[in-house]
């Protein structure tokens, strides 16, 4: 005789119970943890910004971001100004830090969206830093930055982050022996034209020294990251170059 | 070992090293290769799979009876798959930042074939407390492997264990540097990891000649 649990009505029920129990449990436990994750999110984002100002807690050789409990307090301190750009005009938003600039990218692929573009003005040591949250793709998934600049648009401030890249190799672009080096680093050319940062392999360079030559020192084994990072850097940060130029004015 | 019987403590302490999931039965082969570049992911990895092993094969045990067998593959997936993300979504809210570190390890927890080969061969046919034994094994046995391979990798790879330069410093050329050693690059790819994981079986048969096969 056939066993119980080889029949085929046993079978769709027991997988309908089993999907209906797993389903709920999970739906259950993301509602209940979605606040929660929201406000760590929220947190997280502010902790990124106040890297890129230079306000973190970095030791000798890992970077750490400020106290999450004194994050929004901090934040509050040093990012005077939160603005959008928009259509070049230039609104006032204290919530700037929470425009998703990953959907925003996606909807400025339609022309008739033009892009909202949050800019976050600080200050560290008496300096002007203007931070931008930049975002793109690297090898397996998203990539994103926080670019701490100052009014010529030379880098003072980096911080990178990803979903899913490969422990080891492209997940080093967070690690500081790579954010670092963008440090100093210009985006403009001697011109003033916009150039970018290019993360370069065999760039003869390791130790960084020359600052005006638009290089940074490349990972070994994760050259798709790497390129990554070169993308996003060009077709993001570019497009704050007319507020940069109406600096200067 | 009084705490277990000799065949409780067979079930742990097989897998370590007879029986050994990466270099005998040959399996979770794809994410010994993919994160092993350093030493940490490693660790991070075979503590999480400690746990996911551990739990998972006690869950399939105790439905071991209960569970459709034409189904059984699927239904086995959705046990690990529900085990990971209620991990992941619990990490997320309370442990924000050690979320961040594991949430690479998520998919490749899910698609560990230890797991489901564990499930399939011994939880379904075993009690709890021996799958349980039977996970922890299996899942220390995968660890050990992995460790090894990070060590080495990121060792001749990077020049440093656990972050920590332990060579010198590669551009100021301190330490082994100075007198020319250079970092192998190549070491930081996933056929080292082959050739390692390799090297590593050659040396375990070429001692124990019971696990030659024909």
């Amino acid at each position: 005789m056939e066993k119980t649990t080889d029949k085929n009505i046993y079978t769709i029920v027991f997988a309908v119970i089993m999907v209906a129990i797993v389903g709920t449990i999970l739906a259950g436990l993301f509602s209940f943890t979605k606040p929660l994750v929201t406000k760590n999110r929220e947190i997280e984002k502010q902790q990124n910004i106040l890297y890129a100002l230079g306000v973190n807690e970095n030791t000798e050789t890992s970077a750490n971001f400020v106290d999450a409990d004194d994050a929004p307090v901090k934040f509050e301190n040093f990012v005077n100004r939160q603005i959008v750009i928009q259509d070049g005009e230039i609104i006032e938003n204290d919530q700037a830090y929470l425009i998703d600039v990953k959907k925003e990218k996606s909807k400025a692929k339609s022309d008739s969206y033009s892009r909202k573009l949050p800019l976050f003005i600080g200050e560290k040591d008496g300096e002007t830093i203007y931070v931008i949250p930049i975002y793109g793709k690297g090898l397996w998934d998203d990539i994103w930055a926080y670019i701490g600049l100052d009014k010529n648009m030379v880098i003072q401030g980096a911080y990178f982050d990803h979903k899913a890249e490969t422990p080891g190799l492209g997940a080093n672009i967070k690690e500081r022996f790579f954010m670092d080096d963008f440090i100093g680093e210009h985006l403009l050319d001697d011109n003033g034209n916009f150039v970018g940062v290019t993360v370069a392999k065999g760039n003869a360079d390791p130790r960084n020294d020359r600052k005006e030559d638009n290089k940074v020192d490349a990972i070994a084994g994760a050259t798709i990251t790497g390129d990554g990072v070169t993308a996003m850097i060009k077709s993001d940060l570019a497009l704050y170059k007319p507020y940069f130029d109406t600096l200067k004015q | 070992m009084g705490l277990l019987s000799k065949k409780d403590s067979k079930l742990i302490l097989d897998p370590l090293a007879d029986n050994n999931p990466i270099t005998i039965q040959v399996l979770g082969i794809c994410s010994a290769l993919a994160i092993t570049a350093e030493l940490k992911a490693s660790i991070v990895m075979a503590i999480s799979v400690i746990f996911v092993l551990g739990a998972g094969n006690v869950v399939v045990s105790l439905m071991r009876n209960i569970i459709p067998s034409k189904i059984r593959i699927i239904v086995q997936l959705i046990i690990v798959a529900t085990l990971v993300i209620i991990v992941d979504l619990v990490l997320k809210a309370y442990a924000y930042e050690l979320s961040k570190t594991l949430s690479v390890f998520v998919g490749l927890i899910i698609t560990n074939c230890i797991i489901m080969g564990r499930f399939e061969a011994f939880a379904l046919g075993n009690g709890p407390w021996k799958s349980f034994l039977d996970g922890i094994g299996n899942a220390l046995g995968y660890g050990v492997i992995l460790i090894i391979v990070g060590f080495f990798r990121e060792l001749l790879g990077s020049g440093t264990l656990l972050g920590v330069p332990v060579l010198g410093d590669p551009i100021e050329k301190t330490g082994l540097y100075s007198i020319g050693y250079e970092n192998n690059g190549f070491m930081l790819l996933s056929p080292m990891a082959l050739i390692v994981v390799g090297l590593i079986i050659w040396v375990q048969r070429s001692r124990n000649k019971a696990l030659i096969e024909d």
